[in-house]
């Protein structure tokens, strides 16, 4: 599941509540070598797969074949060629950004307008219209894959940049609104206060006094729906058939099976897929961590 | 709260609900509505529940809902157990747990096709998992993963695992950081030894998040799975590893039938909803605790 979210009306996800080292908890001495035995088993499970794929990437095919797990007799860099070859990871490179991009800034303007009324004006039905829009949070994509699908056929915008951005911002739209909802709750109202008594109109509020202090959640809800959007491969699948339109996660799903028996191309066409996500994540990885428990967490 | 005049908020708001209407709520009713058309392009002739009952005596379609439910039963309790297991184990914050951490948490940063993609590669018949197995000694436990049906769902269901007990772990682990060490410091004062504390102390305190990722691993079970089994297998060996999402799609998108694949989204959409009752009832019956200011007891 991307963002496992539910509603759960508290605090927005503090740097505390995901990270907040204990001084005072820790292991008695006896414990500390068996913690670190199992914890390193479970690292090592985990890091065997991108092992296995840096080492093949860089192999050649008959040294794959003689030798799986161990280490390059000679280092071949000729497969990174192979794999990149007609340009094909650039293409699928621009077409994911555009999509990415285009979803994350529609979202999030969408998403900022909406919270700011949620979180700070009075109407009827309010409370109501938040539920159910934190709802569609738990409906899997590919229930409603089917007439979206129908629906952009009709109106001309299948295999377009503008339909499939409009999907992906409406799906990562409910996300955006309930984080943003409950982060403007905890501002403190006399910031707000002040910023009225000086004249200023609700746009100026909320473009100079709620935005800047807001730019962590900000920042944390752009990674998640990114990283939603970025490594979706259903919709695009459904919504991008077109050979030059298809994402890298389309692109590497069909350059992996067409590559299965050419084992080292494909690793290397998986690591230049993976580097982008990774190289991000090792930079804003609190982000990451605190945007993908939001709203599981109580505090 | 602002003062504003009465259509303010709605101004505000207008952008999301247009976008959620065209995104969600056409296509909402729509699978309801074409769940009983025979659909041919994007329109036919009502058919009353012909399309369920289509779907209901498929062979395949119970095929599907058995293996998503067999990916349920054996990946929820193992996913639990094992998030939970390891996030006590780095709250314990032995040198480099933030480390750990890091490193625990990258499957689930990494984009589920190119998992597939290796992870498919790792288990074929002669590739590195087998030969591991073999140079520890324990080709007994040698077998082809993907290529066979009795393996295939098995294959998914580690690959499942290994993937998503990293949102488990982190999940776990941002609650434990968060809870109140008084009870605990209180549990060592009375000579409480450390797996007492963790049985008695900690995971009473852990009672909602574990329940809370129990329902969401039980929806990811049911209706998240496609990138996996596309990824991996498409379904195959023959039907070994079709699940709900995959029948879904075959209809829709390989045999044109827009109206069958609604019927089966009606039916996921429904179970899911189902699902999630309980939760609901949880978190309204918390709320309620919280607004009676007696959370904290």
């Amino acid at each position: 599941m991307t963002q496992a979210t539910l509603t759960q009306p508290t605090n927005p996800p503090t740097e505390q509540a995901a990270q907040a080292p204990s001084m005072t908890h820790k292991a008695r001495a006896q414990l500390r070598w068996p913690i670190h035995l199992v914890l390193m088993f479970a690292a090592l499970l985990v890091m065997l797969p991108a092992y296995f794929t840096v080492i093949t990437s860089i192999k050649s095919e008959a040294d794959y074949s003689a030798n799986k797990i161990g280490l390059p007799a000679q280092i071949v860099l000729s497969n990174f060629d192979t794999a990149m070859r007609g340009g094909r990871f650039l293409i699928w490179f621009g077409n994911s950004l555009v999509l990415t991009t285009g979803a994350v800034v529609l979202s999030s303007v969408v998403a900022i307008l909406a919270a700011f009324a949620f979180a700070w004006m009075r109407f009827p039905g309010r409370n109501a219209l938040l539920i159910m829009i934190t709802l569609l949070m738990v409906i899997p994509p590919v229930v409603i894959i089917v007439p979206i699908f129908l629906m952009l056929s009709q109106i001309d915008l299948i295999s377009t940049y503008p339909g499939t951005i409009l999907i992906y911002a409406g799906l990562v739209a409910p996300f955006a609104v309930y984080m943003l909802t409950n982060f403007f709750r905890t501002i403190p109202k006399e910031l707000f206060e002040a910023g009225l008594i000086d004249g200023a109109s609700l746009l100026d509020l909320l473009l100079r006094v709620l935005l800047p202090l807001s730019s962590p959640a900000i920042l944390t809800m752009v990674i998640v729906n990114a990283l939603y959007v970025w490594n979706d491969l259903l919709v695009a699948l459904v919504l991008l058939p077109k050979d030059n339109l298809r994402t890298v996660m389309v692109g590497i799903t069909v350059f992996g099976s067409r590559y299965n028996s050419d084992v080292p191309v494909a690793m290397a066409g998986m690591m230049l897929a993976s580097v982008p996500m990774i190289v991000l994540y090792l930079l804003g990885q609190r982000y990451f961590i605190r945007g993908l428990v939001a709203g599981a967490i109580k505090e | 709260m602002l003062k504003t005049r009465w259509f303010t908020p709605w101004l505000f708001i207008a952008p999301l609900l247009l976008l959620l209407i065209f995104v969600f709520a056409y296509p909402l009713v729509s699978i309801f509505d074409y769940s009983q058309r025979r659909i041919r392009v994007n329109e036919g002739p009502y058919i009353g529940t012909t399309n369920y009952q289509q779907v209901l005596s498929d062979d395949v379609f119970g095929q599907a809902v058995a293996h998503n439910v067999y990916l349920l039963v054996a990946a929820v309790p193992l996913l639990v157990f094992v998030s939970l297991f390891v996030a006590i184990l780095l709250y314990e914050q032995v040198r480099a747990w933030k480390l750990y951490r890091t490193i625990l948490f990258l499957p689930y940063v990494l984009a589920l096709p190119i998992i597939g993609v290796v992870m498919s590669n790792l288990f074929q018949l002669n590739g590195a998992i087998n030969t591991v197995l073999n140079a520890f000694g324990l080709s007994f436990l040698t077998r082809d993963w993907l290529g066979r049906s009795e393996n295939a769902l098995f294959t998914i269901l580690l690959v499942i695992v290994w993937r998503e007990s990293g949102f488990g772990i982190v999940l776990f682990l941002a609650r434990l950081l968060s809870l109140n060490e008084e009870l605990e410091d209180a549990a060592k004062v009375d000579g409480a030894r450390w797996w007492q504390r963790r049985w008695y102390v900690t995971l009473p305190q852990m009672r909602s998040i574990i329940e809370f990722y129990v329902v969401v691993s039980m929806i990811t079970m049911l209706a998240w799975v496609f990138a996996y089994v596309y990824s991996m297998t498409r379904g195959g060996p023959g039907n070994a590893t079709i699940v709900l999402e995959l029948y879904m799609w075959n209809f829709a998108f390989r045999n044109a039938l827009p109206g069958i694949a609604s019927a089966v989204a009606v039916l996921l959409l429904a179970t899911t909803f189902v699902l999630m009752i309980p939760v609901f009832i949880l978190r309204l019956r918390e709320q309620r605790a919280w607004e009676r200011g007696d959370n904290r007891s």
